[in-house]
């Protein structure tokens, strides 16, 4: 032991003191800090929440917008106005494709200052390319189309599940989720090197989408691809999907940047999404895939399925009629007749023949809903509408052994089904701490998954850890399931400037993860987690306010139910069992509360109607617009301007008045509200102002308020407007 | 009257259990009405106390499950409520963290250095962890002179505090 001099020698004559005082400054800072704590996690769920909840209604708006197609005659306008997203042309011959996607007569300017690319492409063009992105460059849509076409080429000779190994002591590095961040690949590459034959890489999905620079990210990943194809590995994520991307931004970002050929380039993207592998697995035993699995996972179905089918993981694959030369069937006839039997078709794909579980109820819930909506509304359909009820009611009649008979196809409908959940599930599971497996009701689709299907899986399988993605987390990365699965995110300040920090992982031999985490910071300084915790809870707050502004006629309603006597006043309590019961985010809203409401209360009572003044958006030319409407539109805005992104089929940012009254009319049909054709007349002879008969998409969405300028120039992009906004200003150079 | 001071005793308890569940919850993952005993201090702060170490670990021993790692809202209610009632681990005032930093300050400078800093709170009481201390440096030293005004700190922590 020593000397007997005390550690606190120093101290000597006030030790007592000195200690209680100790224990005083100890205490009081822990309490700051767990205070901290809490409200990191209540910003953090309430961002994730959001973000969760704008998946969800995507497939909800994509899963009505399929019943309308199977459900309304082809020459109906409303179908008409959508059909076309669901159109696959998949024809098989490879001339007609060539000609589509021919680049060959696209010429390059001279005043092109961008990168040009030859192939075979060599190391040095793709690390080009890198430096080329990074001094805002763009590539010319020659070397786009050329670019992705080869790796078209490349992936279709991929399988499903990828195989890797670390032999020859190579390590592998797995990135997760990137969303469009370039910052961030340039920060993963900065500290661990390019992508070559001593440095394989695998990314695990979801390269596009919120971010800004998608488009970016994929030519860099397909480039490296193609220069290395044994050494970089891609995963299909739940974002590669292009009914996701009309939401969530990417569609938007490649029609911006590509003017003339932005539509070429998507339709491209879409057959070489498909085409993306489900999986990778590392010397047999570490399984890399973006969302994660269910209690019904089989790689054996998985290694064996046509992945190119699944063009968007939400729709069931296609039943083709094989006899008419190798073209899709999905052509616009006016025959009822024709519609009766696809009707057949797709109800076979869509029903489920023998009674599963839960999962199944879910998915067959959401049409159940829609039935009733599109028979209340549309009364011009009236008597279409009696047909059809008597073709539905004589399908769901009809035992599944004649409904399948009537199909010509070959493909087993068992079969079919279970190969989309498998996919679903690959790509949309979260991981859940009960055992169990339960359909995944807040994004809409995989399931949650419990440690018990973990461990059944690993060894049924012989693996010992699975490595996926799919979700934000404030250290970049998570264990869990006994460190079994490890949740890995390289989108760093996802949520906002300093949310989260990003992560990458090394495998070596061993097999055992190597985590190292960064943090983009054009926009931070260093801050402790702590630190930035104030400013990422002001923009939740915000955004939260908006949320709630957004619902007000619901607010008031459960206010007035609660507010028997009728003074406008409600207590704390009743209050927040109020805003849950509407806005069903589970949110902390109590402790909450004197961050929402900061009108003065008398006695710990809330008067809502002061509340609701303090939340209330305003913007120009709205106030003769009748104020329900307004919030109607303010809530449903993403859904609002994807329906008028599907109805923009020339993609030119500007839809006819009649294609935009049908809009509405679709929109009130699926929000169950009535908007009347007044209403869409006052609405767009404010927005037309050159009375020109078209409407401009974007002008429409800025004139109500219900894109927030500021914070997307803030931010370089707006999650929660899910579109990447700062790019209707950006006019894209006309030479690429 | 005795009924009317008995109702608002009853409406008192009943919102301080409210109270109580609402700060449990976010703890409680699998919905089981049980959280992890390492939450318990955070659950207690979070409801205006100040407990010590101390404190904390007494408290905990009262409402453990059997040396689980968990707590079920069962125990934990009685107990919460009754340190609510008594005020047990009341707020520090803002003269009391003064005169605590003061004692540090010997010399009344108006600031500590990070060396002293990290000496006393790691060594003194119920010493911090490596990553509690590298936490507050990082967080509070002033960039430029390295060192830590306390009454800046002292207000920031405070103005942050429930009211």
């Amino acid at each position: 032991m020593g000397c007997g001099v005390s550690k606190s020698s120093q101290f000597n004559k006030h030790s007592r003191k000195a200690i209680r005082a100790a224990v005083l400054i100890q205490r009081w800072y822990r309490q700051y800090v767990a205070r901290t704590e809490m409200r990191r996690r209540y910003t953090w769920h309430i961002f994730q929440s959001i973000e969760y909840s704008g998946e969800q209604a995507q497939i909800k708006l994509y899963n009505f917008l399929g019943y309308l197609m199977d459900n309304f005659t082809p020459s109906s306008t409303e179908r008409n106005l959508i059909s076309h997203i669901f159109r696959e042309n998949d024809v098989c011959w490879d001339s007609e494709w060539e000609r589509y996607f021919c680049y060959k007569n696209i010429e390059v300017p001279e005043v092109y200052s961008g990168p040009h690319l030859t192939f075979p492409l060599t190391v040095e063009q793709a690390v080009g390319l890198l430096e080329a992105f990074r001094s805002k460059k763009q590539l010319h849509s020659r070397y786009v189309l050329e670019l992705l076409l080869e790796t078209w080429k490349l992936l279709r000779m991929l399988p499903n599940i990828n195989r890797i190994s670390t032999c020859h002591s190579k390590e592998i590095t797995i990135c997760g989720d990137l969303h469009g961040q370039l910052e961030d690949l340039l920060l993963i590459f900065y500290k661990n090197g390019t992508p070559s034959l001593e440095k394989p890489y695998v990314f695990n999905g979801d390269f596009v989408d919120r971010g800004k620079d998608s488009i970016e990210i994929l030519l860099i990943l397909f480039s490296f691809m193609l220069v290395y194809p044994c050494d970089v590995y891609l995963n299909r994520g739940n974002h590669e999907d292009h009914i996701i991307n009309l939401r969530y931004g990417f569609t938007k970002e490649v029609l911006t940047k590509y003017k003339i050929h932005g539509k070429r380039i998507l339709k491209l993207l879409q057959k070489i999404f498909s085409w993306l592998p489900l999986a990778t697995i590392i010397d047999q035993k570490v399984l890399v895939l973006h969302g994660g699995i269910s209690d019904s996972t089989d790689l054996s179905v998985l290694t064996k399925v046509n992945r190119y089918n699944y063009v968007s993981a939400l729709r069931p694959p296609k039943r083709r009629n094989h006899s008419s030369a190798g073209m899709s069937i999905d052509i616009d006839m006016d025959d009822d007749l024709w519609s009766t039997s696809k009707i057949y078709q797709r109800r076979a794909s869509l029903t489920y023949p023998k009674p599963l579980g839960p999962r199944e109820c879910f998915h067959n819930r959401s049409l159940q809903d829609f039935s009733t909506r599109i028979k209340a509304n549309m009364e011009n359909e009236l008597e279409h509408s009696k047909r059809r009820e008597v073709i539905l009611a004589a399908a769901l009649h009809r035992s599944q052994q004649d409904i399948l008979s009537a199909s010509t196809d070959s493909m087993n409908s068992d079969n079919a089904k279970d190969e989309w959940r498998q996919i679903l599930d690959l790509l949309w599971s979260d991981p859940m701490n009960q055992d169990g497996c339960i359909p995944n009701e807040v994004r809409g689709g995989g399931c949650y998954w419990g440690p018990d299907v973990t461990e059944d899986f690993l060894n049924r399988h012989n693996m010992q850890l699975i490595i996926r993605s799919h979700e934000c987390k404030q250290e970049g990365y998570e264990f869990c399931h006994n460190r079994k699965v490890l949740t890995l995110f390289s989108a760093s300040n996802y949520y906002d400037v300093g949310s989260n920090r990003g992560a990458y992982v090394k495998l070596g031999p061993d097999l055992v993860p190597y985590v190292i985490q960064y943090q983009a910071s054009s926009m931070t300084r260093e801050l402790t987690a702590r630190q930035s915790v104030g400013r990422t809870e002001r923009s939740a707050l915000k955004v939260l306010r908006e949320q709630l502004f957004a619902h007000k006629s619901d607010l008031l309603c459960a206010f007035k139910k609660v507010d028997t006597k009728n003074a406008g006043l409600v207590s704390l309590i009743d209050w927040a069992s109020a805003v849950e019961s509407v806005m069903h985010l589970n949110l902390p809203w109590r402790m909450l509360r004197c961050q929402l409401v900061t009108c003065k209360s008398s006695d710990g009572m809330i008067d809502y109607y002061d509340w609701f003044n303090e939340l209330a958006i305003k913007g120009p030319n709205t106030d003769h617009i009748d104020q329900s409407l307004l919030e109607t539109l303010y809530r449903h805005r993403s859904t609002l301007e994807t329906i008028f992104r599907i109805v923009d089929t020339d993609n030119s940012g500007f839809i006819s008045m009649e294609d935009f009254r049908q809009t509405w009319k679709l929109l009130s049909v699926y929000l169950k509200m009535a908007i009347t054709d007044e209403d869409i007349c006052n609405l767009a002879e404010t927005i037309d102002s050159n009375h020109d008969g078209s409407i401009d998409i974007d002008e429409f969405m800025e004139a109500f308020r219900l894109t927030d300028k500021k914070s997307r120039l803030e931010r370089g992009r707006s999650m929660f407007m899910a579109t990447t906004s700062d790019l209707t200003k950006l006019e894209g150079d006309p030479n690429v | 009257m005795a009924e009317d001071k008995e109702s608002g005793e009853n409406e008192n308890i009943l919102a301080i259990h409210r109270k109580i569940t609402a700060a449990f919850e976010p703890f409680d993952y699998e919905s089981k009405n049980t959280v992890d005993v390492r939450e318990i201090g955070t659950i207690m702060y979070s409801l205006d106390c100040f407990p010590t170490q101390a404190d904390i670990r007494e408290f905990i021993a009262e409402v453990e499950e059997n040396s689980s790692g968990t707590v079920h809202l069962d125990r934990f209610m009685p107990a919460m409520t009754k340190v609510l009632l008594e005020n047990k681990f009341p707020p520090i005032p803002r003269s009391k963290i003064f005169q605590a930093f003061k004692v540090l300050d010997k010399e009344q400078r108006g600031f500590v250095e990070p060396e002293e800093l990290t000496k006393f709170m790691m060594e003194e009481g119920e010493p911090f962890t490596q990553e509690e201390m590298d936490e507050m440096l990082t967080a509070h030293t002033n960039r430029k002179e390295n060192v830590i005004y306390y009454d800046k700190l002292i207000n920031k922590l405070t103005a942050d505090a429930p009211k």
